[in-house]
């Protein structure tokens, strides 16, 4: 086993995810499934080879610093769940 | 008269000689969306009073003897993780279930700017996340040629919509086969463009580094006018790429005399349904037939391409959805109280399982102490999986291999996950390598179309258009009309 | 009692002065309606796409270059993930394992003992939107609305190595450093506004340790005060736990100006893992060498070189000249004074003594200084050419403080010109001599302090206006 449980809700926890409790072997036996098939890259020597982050053979693509008209506020706020003081509301930062 | 089930080229040439009216086409095409959008299910919104409003402005810009775009007045249907401002936009999620975007996607205000008609939003895997559409929030999309099968994803709705005659075009996107599969389950033509030819802004991210916009159409042609609508540098998207777009529809020309064809052997193991095998034999014969030279080339790193799909999509995926949070749209979560909590909940009710697996996966194989054993080792061989590709384009000028090892299974297969990731090792490395890959009907097994997965070289579009032009004039696959047959 | 050193180091956070943020085109003014310079990108809304803004490359080429960094040819972003509402995206485009700057220094001089202290990186990043709270603090508030408009704003964070022992030393690096990002004009540097914000990373050592104790982060500090205060607090609580036998917990820490005291910000929060992975949304960003000197070439005169011209060209101690130096605008003020007057030094002086006096009594900065440069240029001329006395040029000054008129003008409104007709003075010398001759007769017996009072009653019977020079100069003659 890569990962056990407590592995499982660790990385729930970093994803702010919760995996219920009914599903959380099935959960963590299909994570494991994946993970072991990983194991195939073990077959590969990628010593001194680069990563490839970007495909494109590109660099340097800027925008000039000229302020544009964004959104108005109205829309901004258009799909908020919740609204107060012209701002997004959210319940108590901290838990 | 049956105009939906017309090609957009034949029907701009009806537009223009005032055979018929934009009006016309729009409202045959809502009636063939009532009558088999019960069985099908390809969408998720539609919008039929904006498109007859539009139809009727192309109608007197025709009537005003102005010129008319290519796709002017032609209904197409749009994958939903397109934005499209003031029509929902929902990924098939419970989480955007409400979201009205703000903005257009580039490529709509392309579309918009040449007078396209949208007939609404298609169905999908949620986010994009999947290869069958049945992680839909919504509901699931059926395959016209058997309703009993799935239309493949995630671009389902944009295949099916297509062959079923519920749209002239379509749009989708395809980040590790979502076009081009569906395409081949479907019987049509996929695109899925080099990567940083079609301006990524304003579709929703799955994984940056490989999504891709395309056409799902009913021919060549047609995937040729809506590359050129869409292709083009964006200054919103700093990955697309500052290069001249040309004008797709001279490359198609019905010759693929000394063209050199490389037949990859890894895509063609044991993984391949014989019967699926068989037909794509059949068309390489018919490119020997029309002159192409066909040279067995060797994409060693092959068998590695899925797992670092599997680990690159998901770490991309895993930031690229953490912005749904319930703060600014979209679900939010009842009766939490604190942020974190209301964050927590609303992710969790708000994302499938499938989404929910694959951002754990991402979470996990870029977290302290794995970064290097998963995802680091796997943009490594990202770069072996290129320079494959690299070396394989000395000996040929286009790869030919099947878009799909099968055709369109049963729905609810009940497949593992792993098992149906697997399914898409023909597609994945294209977008692994940023290649330009286009999926084409090539034939028939067991009543369910099969395509074949044409891939170029970067940038080079216009190859993979004239060899699939060239087959398409040579047979009639394009041609036939999904039955809508069994009982789902 | 054990002896402790001191180690501090500081990550300092400043806010670019560009038009536009990081990565939209949304204006970066501050102070508006919540919620109103926003766009799809800021707003974190799907779909939406980074694109870098230039200036914000060039910004911290510049400052790189000013601080003496190696700036880096290949730059790529990263993307750090944690959760937080104001964080529109849930992650932040910043730059992790391979910042645009590398090494780099400032140079600090306490008491007259210079130091260098070493600058390890320099990042570009972005800065998140901004919570209030329906309560007085965010953990008595029950709710909070978030304001994204300052979301993307870009930050340049500077990083200095572990060098500074002292909360002077870092008082020293902070002035420094602020002086240098005004000069090169890239930041406002207003530490109250928050667009240049310090945390400090604070441990002790016993003497002769060779390693670094375990240190705490210290946030929030938002002025020069807070941060030495919160340097001096923090290694007093250090000091005490380690006396105690006790151990020193890694952890951020929150200063309470009010109290005058640190804060554990330890929440259930999990443990910070940021997954940094590079951004896929943004290409590389390549810094060839014409660039890196053509930003050399364009860089301004920066603090340390003001001071030697104002040493060497203007003959100002050094020590007068630092206090100048030291905030930009003033060092303006002085240049722009100086172009209108025939005395440096004396401007200086004028700067330092009275104008600071006023500016630290009204509370203001010398950019609200109601007196224009060339008018104290002015008046220090005329003290200079004998037309005002300084007593009376300070009654001038008090008068161009109320009203925006020039020295000459006013000189002439209150009928201030000194007397410089040597007629005119001699004859009230005459009166005054024959009035005091008891002085006359001290001053004749070696008592040279007497010409004080007589020159002083000259003064008063001249209502102040007579050249005190020439007054002193023709009663020694007369006194022969």
């Amino acid at each position: 086993m890569k990962v056990t449980v407590k592995d499982v809700e660790h990385i729930a926890g970093l994803s702010r995810l919760t995996i219920p409790e009914s599903e959380m072997e099935k959960f963590t036996e299909q994570f494991n499934q994946i993970l072991n098939y990983a194991d195939i890259l073990e077959k590969i020597d990628t010593e001194g080879i680069e990563p490839t982050p970007y495909v494109l053979p590109i660099s340097n693509a800027f925008r000039e610093d000229v302020p544009q008209p964004g959104v108005t506020h109205e829309e901004a706020l258009e799909n908020a769940p919740a609204v107060y003081n012209d701002g997004f509301k959210v319940p108590r930062v901290i838990e | 008269m049956d105009l939906y089930k017309l090609t957009a080229h034949e029907l701009h040439d009806k537009l223009v000689s005032k055979e018929i009216s934009s009006v016309e086409l729009t409202e045959n095409v809502y009636s063939r969306i009532d009558e088999v959008e019960d069985k099908v299910q390809a969408y998720v919104t539609l919008d039929k009073e904006n498109a007859m409003a539009q139809a009727a402005k192309v109608d007197a810009k025709i009537a005003a003897g102005e010129a008319i775009a290519p796709l002017a007045g032609i209904p197409g249907a749009i994958k939903d993780n397109i934005c499209t401002k003031g029509l929902l936009t929902t990924c098939s999620s419970k989480m955007l279930s409400n979201v009205v975007p703000i903005y257009d996607a580039h490529v709509i205000k392309k579309l918009r700017a040449d007078d396209a008609i949208f007939t609404g939003k298609t169905n999908m895997d949620e986010f994009a996340m999947g290869s069958t559409t049945e992680s839909s929030y919504f509901h699931k999309t059926y395959n016209p040629w058997n309703l009993e099968r799935v239309p493949g994803g995630s671009s389902g709705g944009s295949a099916a919509a297509i062959a079923a005659g519920e749209a002239i075009w379509s749009l989708g996107s395809d980040t590790g086969g979502s076009i081009r599969q569906p395409a081949s389950f479907n019987g049509c033509v996929g695109i899925k463009p080099t990567y940083g030819r079609v301006s990524r802004y304003g579709c929703v991210a799955f994984a940056s580094s490989l999504d891709q916009i395309g056409p799902i159409t009913r021919d060549v042609t047609d995937a040729a006018l809506v590359l050129n609508t869409i292709c083009g540098k964006d200054e919103h998207d700093s990955t697309s790429l500052p290069v001249d777009v040309p004008d797709f529809t001279k490359a198609l020309r019905a010759d693929v005399k000394g063209l050199r064809i490389g037949l990859p052997k890894e895509y063609y193991g044991e993984g391949v349904d014989p019967k699926v095998k068989a037909e794509i034999e059949k068309a390489v014969k018919t490119y020997e037939s029309l002159g192409a030279e066909i040279v067995d080339v060797s994409l060693p790193h092959t068998e590695y391409a899925v797992i670092t799909y599997y680990i690159i999509a998901p770490a991309e995926a895993s930031a690229n959805l953490a912005r749904y949070d319930g703060v600014r749209y979209g679900f939010r979560a009842a009766n939490a109280t604190s942020a974190p909590e209301m964050t927590r909940l609303s992710r969790t009710e708000g994302f499938g399982p499938e989404v929910r697996r694959r951002i754990m996966l991402g979470t996990y194989v870029l977290s302290s102490g794995y970064y290097d054993a998963y995802y680091k080792k796997a943009m490594q061989v990202r770069t072996l999986i290129r320079r494959d590709f690299n070396e394989a384009f000395e000996k040929c000028d286009m790869l030919l291999t099947p878009t799909s090892p099968v055709v369109a299974y049963p729905v609810d297969g009940k497949m593992d996950p792993l098992s149906i990731y697997m399914l898409d090792v023909t597609t994945i490395p294209v977008n692994m390598a940023g290649l330009p890959g286009i999926s084409i009907p090539c034939g028939f097994a067991d009543g369910m179309p099969v395509g074949m997965q044409l891939i170029g070289k970067v940038l080079d579009e216009e190859t993979v258009l004239r060899a699939a032009y060239t087959f398409e004039q040579a047979t009639d696959f394009h041609k036939a009309m999904a039955p809508l047959g069994g009982n789902k | 009692m054990t002896n402790y050193i001191t180690v501090i180091g500081l990550e300092v956070h400043a806010e670019l002065k560009t038009k536009t943020k990081a990565f939209c085109s949304c204006s970066t003014e501050f102070g508006s309606l919540p919620n109103t310079h926003v766009c799809p990108v800021c707003l974190g809304m799907p779909g939406a796409l980074p694109v870098l803004n230039k200036q914000v490359v060039e910004f911290a080429i510049r400052t790189g270059l000013a601080l003496g960094c190696d700036i880096q040819k290949f730059n790529k972003f990263d993307r750090k993930n944690y959760f937080y509402p104001d964080l529109a995206k849930n992650y932040q485009i910043s730059q992790f394992d391979q910042p645009i700057c590398l090494g780099g220094h400032i140079d600090i001089e306490i008491d007259g003992v210079p130091k260098r202290l070493g600058i390890t990186r320099i990042h570009m990043e972005e800065d998140a939107g901004k919570l209030n709270h329906s309560g007085a603090t965010i953990s008595t508030s029950d709710f909070s609305s978030v304001d994204y408009n300052r979301a993307g704003v870009p930050l340049l964070e500077i990083v200095s190595e572990p060098d500074m022992r002292s909360a002077e030393e870092a008082r020293a690096y902070m002035e420094q450093l602020k002086a240098i990002l005004e000069y090169i004009d890239v930041c406002d540097c207003k530490m109250q506004e928050g667009s240049l914000r310090c945390d400090a990373n604070i441990s002790i050592m016993p003497e002769g340790a060779k390693e670094f104790g375990t240190r705490a982060e210290i946030k929030n500090l938002n002025s020069f005060r807070a941060l030495v205060r919160a340097i001096e607090y923090e290694v007093e609580r250090q000091k005490a736990i380690l006396e105690d036998g006790g151990h020193v917990v890694q952890e951020t820490r929150t200063w309470d100006e009010a109290n005058g005291v640190t804060l554990s910000m330890r929440s259930k929060e999990e443990a910070h893992d940021y997954r940094y992975f590079p951004e896929p949304d943004l290409v590389p960003v390549e810094i060839d060498d014409a660039w890196i000197e053509r930003v050399r070439g364009e860089l301004p005169e920066l603090p340390a070189q003001r001071l030697e011209r104002l040493v060497e060209k203007h003959g100002l101690p050094k020590y007068d000249a630092s206090l100048i130096v030291a905030t930009k605008a003033m060092a303006d003020y002085f240049d722009a004074a100086c172009a209108n007057s025939k005395d440096d030094k004396a401007v200086s002086n004028w700067l330092l003594g009275d104008v600071s006096a006023y500016l630290n009594a009204e509370n203001i900065t010398i950019e609200q200084f109601p007196v224009k440069p060339e008018n104290l240029g002015e008046l220090v001329t005329l003290i200079k050419d004998g037309v005002l006395s300084s007593k009376l040029a300070k009654k001038v000054f008090a008068e161009m403080l109320k009203a925006d008129k020039t020295p000459k003008q006013l000189v002439k409104e209150l009928g201030l010109e000194q007397v410089s007709d040597e007629g005119a003075i001699a004859a009230i010398v005459d009166e005054v001599l024959a009035e005091n001759p008891q002085s006359v007769a001290d001053y004749k017996a070696g008592k040279d302090k007497a010409i004080g009072f007589l020159v002083g009653q000259v003064m008063k019977k001249s209502r102040g206006k007579a050249n005190p020079g020439m007054v002193n100069k023709l009663l020694k003659e007369k006194m022969q």
